[in-house]
């Protein structure tokens, strides 16, 4: 008995390894197959999707951990661009390294994660979302008008020739060339954010089991249970505010220097809401989930983009309709239609499930004994 | 001081327009618990129905003309009320809790573009059919237009106020938001009340839309966004799910939104420029909510699982 679970057990690692290394290669040739077969458009909305998974992620520590309605998550991401646009641009003169300003951006959008923290932890529910969605559009307006009597943020304009990122002597702005392979420009920043993205993904798995994940959970599912547990709520709610504005200052540090252009327009509400979509018609709190919303809600309005005029050309034969508007009232019938076909999300953890068809928490634990 | 007085006046117009938004997101939030964010936008449809009825038939003079769009523009808000809820909450009632929210989300990218398709993305200007007087009150002005708005407003919240308190649909109503399952065991039809306030909610906002884009002359298939987020300000202002809470949000709303514009420049030396308008609303909102975690007028919730 015992050896058939060791063996069996050998068998479940060695099918895990052998799937970690076959996920590896596919998402290592992946850019080479999307660039050539739908072109670079379509590699940079892969890079794109690769930064809106770092996003979804942060936010889904606030949101689906610890159940904490934050509407206006850009904010933080606002912070780590407009961070790295300041310090790697001409508008100050400044050039400082991708080292030294990502995990700066980090550790500010993290400060203020918990500056929005603070006054808001005694608020609920949806008073809570409409503080951070307030604080969101003060941080927008403010980037947005920094521009006298001292020019910060350069206004409106945004702040423009920004750095790409570049590593020691090495610039991902220009194709490299690596052991005799040219890699693109577009495939360099793949694999840096794919990096940067399997490390955020790799932090949340483990916060998730940890102590403080379940510190989370509890604190979602009843607040005062968990305070009568002994958790100190106050600074378990603190930490993922911070947790989650960080690696949203990791990402916006990222947009800024793939981008090499900034402005408040990119930061508006709608942004926020996108990425709270991503959590939500994913699967709150489930990883994989939230990973899934972040790359469909990434890709599906690109898509809509690019086959709304051509679709109307085909059965027209006439573009009849503005594909722009058609493409975004496409997108909100998606978001209406998915969410009344999967409730509880995309991909939802088992938990959660199973919690959905049966009403409550305690009916779940019942089936559980 | 007259600058002041004008002020205050510009900021009562505003505000009973805000009031009059905030109701609908408050009567929905009473008796749902759901912020309904699609709102915004069906103010925004209301204004462009009202506007396109009174561009369609340039003859007839104003008094025919303005019910006529307004009674339109409510037909049309109160069936899109009706379908949104029908289509995008009501399934949904049983969902988690951010499911609504998300749907609420969509529909309000599908009114926004619908709206973009059938009328364009261009500002639509207000034909000036509406009177034009003006009037001197202590220094300042107001126009004939901002007078009948405030009056309007006040008669609206009135009439509603009335139709809670003293009608059989108003019990029901008060009921079903104080406990839809025991409502329902008293033999109120909770499905026909929440479709009834979703009615009532859309006809203010058809009003309200009408209000506004006379009051600016000018309608966009966006104004609906930040209209709508102001009013949801206001409504958490006073104390979300409560009547005389947005009416009080929306108003003080728009005075300290019409005062910090005209005095944010003076106040802090030059520093700050009128175009933090929008900023001071959420400023006050955060200030007060530190302080009264659940509005102005809101009940202190006791906290429970």
């Amino acid at each position: 008995m015992a050896a058939l679970t060791f063996d069996s057990l050998r068998h479940d690692r060695r099918t895990a390894i052998a799937a970690a290394v076959g996920i590896g290669i596919v998402l290592a040739v992946f850019p080479f197959i999307v660039g050539t077969t739908l072109g670079n458009s379509w590699l940079r909305i892969l890079d794109f999707a690769l930064l809106y998974i770092m996003l979804a992620l942060g936010l889904n520590i606030v949101v689906g951990f610890a159940g904490l309605l934050d509407m206006g998550y850009i904010a933080f991401y606002a912070v780590g661009a407009y961070l790295y646009a300041l310090l790697a641009s001409p508008h100050f003169g400044l050039h400082l390294p991708v080292w030294a300003i990502i995990p700066l951006g980090a550790v500010l959008a993290g400060i203020a994660g918990a500056l929005l923290g603070a006054p808001t932890l005694r608020l609920r529910g949806d008073y809570l979302a409409i503080v951070t969605l307030g604080f969101g559009e003060i941080v927008r307006i403010f980037m947005n008008n920094l521009n006298a009597p001292i020019n910060i943020t350069n206004g409106p304009q945004g702040i423009s020739s920004i750095d790409p990122i570049h590593l020691g002597g090495i610039t991902l702005a220009k194709p490299l060339t690596v052991a005799g392979i040219t890699v693109p420009s577009l495939h360099a920043y793949y694999y840096l954010f794919l990096a940067l993205a399997l490390l955020i993904i790799f932090v949340s798995l483990r916060l998730e089991d940890s102590r403080i994940g379940r510190a989370w959970v509890a604190i979602r599912e009843d607040e005062i249970a968990a305070k009568a547990c002994g958790i100190n709520t106050r600074n378990i709610k603190l930490l993922a505010f911070t947790m989650g504005a960080s690696f949203g200052g990791v990402a916006g540090g990222l947009f800024a220097g793939f981008q090499g252009f900034v402005s408040p327009e990119s930061f508006n509400l709608m942004e926020s809401v996108m990425v709270l979509c991503m959590v939500v018609l994913g699967g709150m709190g489930h990883i994989p989930g939230v990973i899934l919303g972040g790359v469909m809600l990434t890709i599906l309005p690109e898509f809509f983009r690019h086959s709304a005029g051509p679709m109307q050309l085909a059965v027209f034969g006439k573009i009849i309709l503005d594909p722009e508007a058609l493409r975004m009232l496409l997108f909100g019938l998606a978001l209406v239609a998915v969410m009344l076909y999967r409730p509880a999300g995309l991909w939802p953890s088992t938990i959660r499930r199973r919690e959905f068809r049966n009403g409550s928490t305690a009916d779940v634990l019942k089936e559980g004994e | 001081m007259d600058i002041f007085i004008q002020q205050i006046i510009n900021g009562l117009v505003l505000g009973s327009i805000y009031a009059l938004v905030a109701l609908g997101y408050t009567m929905v939030y009473g008796i749902m618990g759901l912020i309904n964010f699609a709102h915004g936008e069906v103010v925004m449809i209301g204004a462009m129905v009202a506007l396109f009825v009174i561009k369609a038939l340039p003859g007839l003079p104003a008094i025919v003309l303005v019910p006529l769009a307004l009674v339109c523009a409510a037909i049309v808000c109160m069936t899109i009320g009706f379908a949104i809820e029908r289509i995008a909450y009501r399934p949904l009632r049983r969902a988690p809790k951010l499911a609504p929210l998300i749907t609420a989300i969509g529909v309000s990218i599908i009114l926004q573009n619908l709206a973009m398709l059938i009328w364009g993305r261009n500002y639509h200007a207000f034909p000036p059919i509406l009177p034009s007087g003006e009037h001197d009150v202590f220094g300042a002005t107001i126009t004939s237009l901002q007078i009948v708005i405030i009056v309007v407003a006040g008669l609206m919240m009135g009439g509603l106020t009335l139709l809670i308190r003293r009608t059989r649909l108003g019990r029901a109503m008060r009921a079903t938001s104080e406990n839809p399952p025991i409502a329902q065991l008293m033999g109120v039809n909770i499905n026909q009340i929440i479709s009834a306030t979703f009615v009532i909610g859309s006809a203010l906002a058809a009003v309200a839309g009408l209000m506004v884009s006379a009051n600016y002359s000018i309608a966009h298939y966006y104004m609906g966004f930040m209209l709508g987020l102001k009013a949801f300000t206001a409504a958490v202002l006073g104390g979300i799910g409560n009547l005389a809470g947005a009416m009080l949000g929306g108003l003080l709303l728009g005075v300290i939104e019409s005062l910090g514009a005209g005095y944010i420049g003076d106040l802090t030396g030059g520093f700050l420029g009128s175009h933090y308008q929008d900023i001071f609303a959420f400023f006050v909102l955060i200030g007060v909510l530190i302080f009264r975690p659940s509005g102005l007028i809101g009940e202190r919730v006791a906290e429970r699982a």
